[in-house]
Formats: structure tokens, C-alpha cells, sequence
């Protein structure tokens, strides 16, 4: 993992945790499975991801599985990154 | 535009344009229309003029691509002059972020174009008889298939969904909820192309056949119900489809292309128009049942498996942006007309305006008015900013203005007395429209719930 990717991972873990100030999780900890997120939290964390890193995931990445830990959703930020650099 | 600094849509102007039309061509026809049940044709057309089904089609695609700041402001407007004619707007607005949000570029283009223009009509299809947010109980199974997918449920409620040509179902697949593009227009068991009358193109009336007349349980064939003196011209709510039934003739354009609802042998798209609702009762609502309705592989809209928490929850969002912004205007509508009755009813020696109780109820109505407007304002803006914290100020509110707009119109109907329970009161109209307010998008209970569950967010 590079440092633009632990940056992003710290960015993610932090906006987490300001929802969630009492929570306690490692970066590899499945949040959902948790159980501390809410009912809206997902669509919070597409909104959140796609506006802080400008990024449009595309569908085919969008799923419980690429969200449900920081470090899932670090690769996503990374992947979706990578694929618009390439563009 | 609509918040005082940008363009209008379709109008070119400001607020104020968008406030002229709803004055001239709306508020003072909305009565005619909840007594027919429908909204005339003609209207349909004009709102397609002004470009209002596409507000929030990107400009790119043919639409007015407002933000939502400037589609609170216009929802508000034109629920202030007809609550249903907001709703029949909302709810294809919905569609149409659907697909600008989550469609393929294949289907963006080939739907946001029509939807923009309202050539293509579009309804929302979630709620089930036994379902309605709580999307844990979706009944309506998508099963997969060679080459696409197959449909079975029913859904119920839809507004718009009585002419409409394309329909976002959601259904249960086998790894979760699932978003699908439905046409209208299916295959009849001989192969033959049936295409829904659009946009309220006049001649969609003559699709109506007396079986399908039977079947929305419309006495008559043709003409609006009710007899409310408006001209004529009306289309009928809905626009019944039933397989077996004689070939629909294609009015003026069409749905999409042929083949987008599968292979032959699917017919299974059965639209059946509502009527007698408490309120929103032009609002064109009908019923859908899907019997082996069969879809192509890319019907899919958005992440398949995964539509619960992206697609629905962002289409909800503008439906409740939607929902709020038209509680304003019923809040405004209320509000003037209480002042003007209370201000020339005789009462005593002065007017209903001299009774403190009334003031206080119009202290009320005002106050009410400007809070929702700016908790709107608000989710709007938030929504601009692609703030996550957005979806909640969203379902604040909607929760708020739909409660204020319910109270509103009952103290305003109060305010009105007789007058407010006549055939045709703007008060009394907006009464039962309100009621309804309080149950779309999420009832008030339910918005209670998840705003609660924000605020206690984090703890257990």
C-alpha cells in the first residue's frame, strides 16, 4: 500500500468514525457486519467516497462487499483511480 | 432560476415566470382536474414545452438540468397550484435521476432524450400490496434467464403509472434487490408490438377498450369521470393494458424501439388506472402486475444485487425532495387563501381576520411555511454538494413539511368553514391532498424512525 493509499485509508476510517464516534474498528473489520452502521450508511458512503476522492463508481463495483471495511474501500478508491488515470 | 438568480425553466426568466404559468394555466384548473381524476392532454403537452418532465434530465440529454435547488423551487411552484399535477412531475423526475445517475451510456441515451421531452412517461414501481419501503419484503421475484430476466409481482400505487411507457420496477434476485427498465409496450404471445398511448397524446383514450374500461373498473369507455365542466380534452386515467386484447395503435411516438421488452412470447405488463383516492386524485395512479414479464440482460439499471441501498435510496431522495417542495406550495396555497377569506368574511361587526384565534392559526400557516421552505432549501443545498449528511435533511423535510402541510390545510379548511367543505374548495382540495402527503416516500411514522436512528447513530 502506497501512501496516497493510506491517506485515503485514514480519510475513509475518519469519516466513519465522525459518524460513528463511539465505534471501534480495525481497517479489515466488516462495519456492517458490526452492525453499528445505519440503514442509510451505504448510500452515505457512495456520496462521501465519489464526492471526497472525485470518483464515479462505476456498478459493477458498487456492492456490500467493496464497502463493508476501510480497507475494502480503499482498493475500491484505488481501483476507480486507477481506471481514470488510465483513461 | 428558481431560488432568484438563474434562468427559468422553460421560461428563460426567473421565479417569478414559472409562478405566471402556474397562476395562468394550472391553479385555476387544478379543482376541474381532481374532480375528473385526470389531467387534460393538453397540459401534458405544455408541461412538456416548458421542459418541466426534464428538469433534472442533464442539459446534455436534452433536459433543463436544473439543480435541486432550482427543482425544490419549481416542485413548489407548481404544488402550489395542483398537488397532483407535482406529483405526476415528481415521480418522473425520480426515473429520470434514476437513469442519470446509475444508467449505462447506452441507457442514457437512449432513454433521458425522451424522458426529457415527456414523449416517454415514466413511473416508479416499489411499493407492493404487502410491501412498501420496508424493502426486506419485496415480493416481486426477478429471475434470471438465458439472455435476461423474468418478472413476476405486482405493484401498486404508482403514480403516473396509468399512460406511462416505461416503469422502474424493483424486484427480488437471487443476491438482492435489483433495479429493472420496464416498457410499457410488450410482446403479445403472437408477436405482435402493443404500444402505450404516450404522453398524453390525445388517442390514447381511444386505446380503451371496453374490457380494459372493465378492468380499471371505469364505468363507460371514454370522456373524464366526474363532471367537473372541464373541456373535454382530458386523456382518461390510465390506459389499461391487458395481453389478449386488440392491438393498441401506436398514437404519436413511441415508447422506445421494439425488442426492448424481450423476446416474443412476453406479454406481461398489465396496467390497471386507480380512481376514488383521497387526495393526488389526477395523479394518474395505477396498479402493475407482472406475469413472466421477460427482459433483456441490460433492463438492469444500476448495481444488480445492490439497487436496495443506491438506486432506491437516491430515487427516493428526489421523490421526497419532490414530496416537501409541493408541501410548501400546499402550505403557501393554504396560507394565501385563509388570509384573503379571513380578511373579507364579515364576522360581527368586523371580519373573520379581527378573531385572534384566527390570527393564530395564520401566525401558524406562515410560520410553518417559511420553516419547510427552508428545510427544503436546505436539503437542496446539501444535495448540490453531494453531501452525504443530505438524504437525512432530506427526510427532514419532507417529514416536517408534509406534518405542517397536513396541519396547515386543516386549520385552513377551519378557517374557510362551510366554504372549505364545498365541491371544488382550493382549501378543502388541499386538505386531502396534504393527508396523502404524509404517506408517500415514507410516512411520517417511518421518517420518524430513520431520523431518530441518525440521531442516535453510533450508540446501541
Amino acid at each position: 500500500m502506497d501512501t496516497v493509499e493510506l491517506a485515503a485509508g485514514a480519510d475513509i476510517r475518519g469519516f466513519i468514525a465522525a459518524g460513528f464516534p463511539d465505534a471501534r474498528f480495525a481497517d479489515t473489520d466488516d462495519i456492517f457486519q458490526l452492525g453499528f452502521v445505519s440503514s442509510l450508511f451505504a448510500m452515505q458512503l457512495v456520496l462521501f467516497l465519489e464526492r471526497h476522492f472525485a470518483i464515479q463508481i462505476p456498478n459493477e463495483q458498487l456492492s456490500l462487499d467493496n464497502l463493508r471495511s476501510v480497507a475494502a474501500m480503499t482498493g475500491l478508491v484505488a481501483g476507480c483511480r486507477r481506471a481514470a488515470g488510465a483513461c | 432560476m428558481l431560488t432568484g438568480e438563474r434562468p427559468a425553466p422553460g421560461t428563460g426568466t426567473d421565479r417569478v415566470a414559472v409562478r405566471r404559468v402556474v397562476d395562468a394555466e394550472i391553479a385555476p384548473h387544478a379543482a376541474a382536474f381532481d374532480a375528473a381524476e385526470a389531467v387534460p392532454a393538453r397540459l401534458l403537452h405544455r408541461l412538456a414545452e416548458l421542459g418541466w418532465w426534464g428538469a433534472l434530465v442533464p442539459a446534455g440529454d436534452g433536459g433543463l438540468g436544473l439543480d435541486s435547488a432550482g427543482f425544490a423551487a419549481l416542485h413548489e411552484e407548481v404544488g402550489r397550484g395542483c398537488a397532483s399535477v407535482r406529483a405526476l412531475l415528481g415521480a418522473h423526475s425520480m426515473v429520470c435521476w434514476a437513469i442519470s445517475r446509475w444508467g449505462s451510456p447506452a441507457q442514457r441515451a437512449h432513454w433521458l432524450p425522451e424522458l426529457a421531452t415527456g414523449r416517454v412517461r415514466a413511473g416508479f414501481g416499489l411499493t407492493e400490496p404487502g410491501a412498501g419501503t420496508d424493502t426486506a419484503a419485496l415480493a416481486c421475484r426477478a429471475v434470471r434467464r438465458p439472455g435476461g430476466w423474468r418478472l413476476d409481482g405486482a405493484k401498486t400505487w404508482i403514480t403516473g403509472g396509468a399512460g406511462a411507457a416505461l416503469f422502474l420496477i424493483f424486484a427480488r434476485a437471487d443476491d438482492g434487490v435489483t433495479a429493472f427498465l420496464v416498457p410499457a409496450e410488450t410482446l403479445s404471445s403472437a408477436g405482435t408490438t402493443r404500444t402505450s398511448g404516450t404522453a398524453g397524446i390525445p388517442g390514447s383514450a381511444g386505446t380503451r377498450t371496453a374490457e380494459t374500461a372493465r378492468a380499471a373498473g371505469i364505468p363507460g369507455t371514454a370522456g373524464m369521470r366526474g363532471s367537473a365542466g372541464t373541456p373535454g380534452t382530458a386523456e382518461i386515467p390510465g390506459s389499461t393494458r391487458i395481453p389478449g386484447t386488440a392491438e393498441i395503435p401506436d398514437s404519436a411516438g413511441t415508447a422506445g424501439p421494439s425488442g426492448s421488452a424481450g423476446p416474443s412470447g412476453s406479454a406481461g405488463v398489465r396496467v390497471t388506472a386507480r380512481s376514488g383516492l383521497l387526495g393526488l386524485r389526477a395523479g394518474l395512479v395505477a396498479d402493475v402486475s407482472l406475469d413472466g414479464c421477460l427482459l433483456p440482460a441490460d433492463a438492469v439499471l444500476g448495481p444488480a444485487g445492490f439497487a436496495a441501498p443506491t438506486v432506491l435510496i437516491g430515487a427516493l431522495d428526489v421523490g421526497r425532495l419532490s414530496v416537501a417542495s409541493g408541501c410548501v406550495g400546499i402550505l403557501q396555497a393554504c396560507l394565501d387563501a385563509s388570509v384573503d377569506h379571513s380578511a373579507r368574511r364579515r364576522h360581527g361587526a368586523g371580519t373573520l381576520s379581527d378573531r385572534q384565534l384566527v390570527r393564530r392559526m395564520i401566525a401558524d400557516l406562515a410560520t410553518d411555511t417559511a420553516a419547510a421552505r427552508l428545510l427544503c432549501a436546505e436539503a437542496a443545498r446539501l444535495r448540490d454538494a453531494g453531501d452525504p449528511d443530505s438524504l437525512v435533511a432530506t427526510w427532514r423535510a419532507k417529514y416536517f413539511a408534509a406534518a405542517a402541510a397536513q396541519r396547515g390545510a386543516a386549520a385552513a379548511v377551519q378557517i374557510h368553514g362551510a366554504a372549505g367543505c364545498a365541491a371544488g374548495s382550493l382549501v378543502g382540495r388541499c386538505y386531502r391532498d396534504a393527508k396523502v402527503m404524509e404517506l408517500i416516500e415514507g410516512s411520517t411514522e417511518v421518517e420518524q424512525l430513520v431520523i431518530a436512528d441518525e440521531a442516535y447513530r453510533g450508540r446501541r
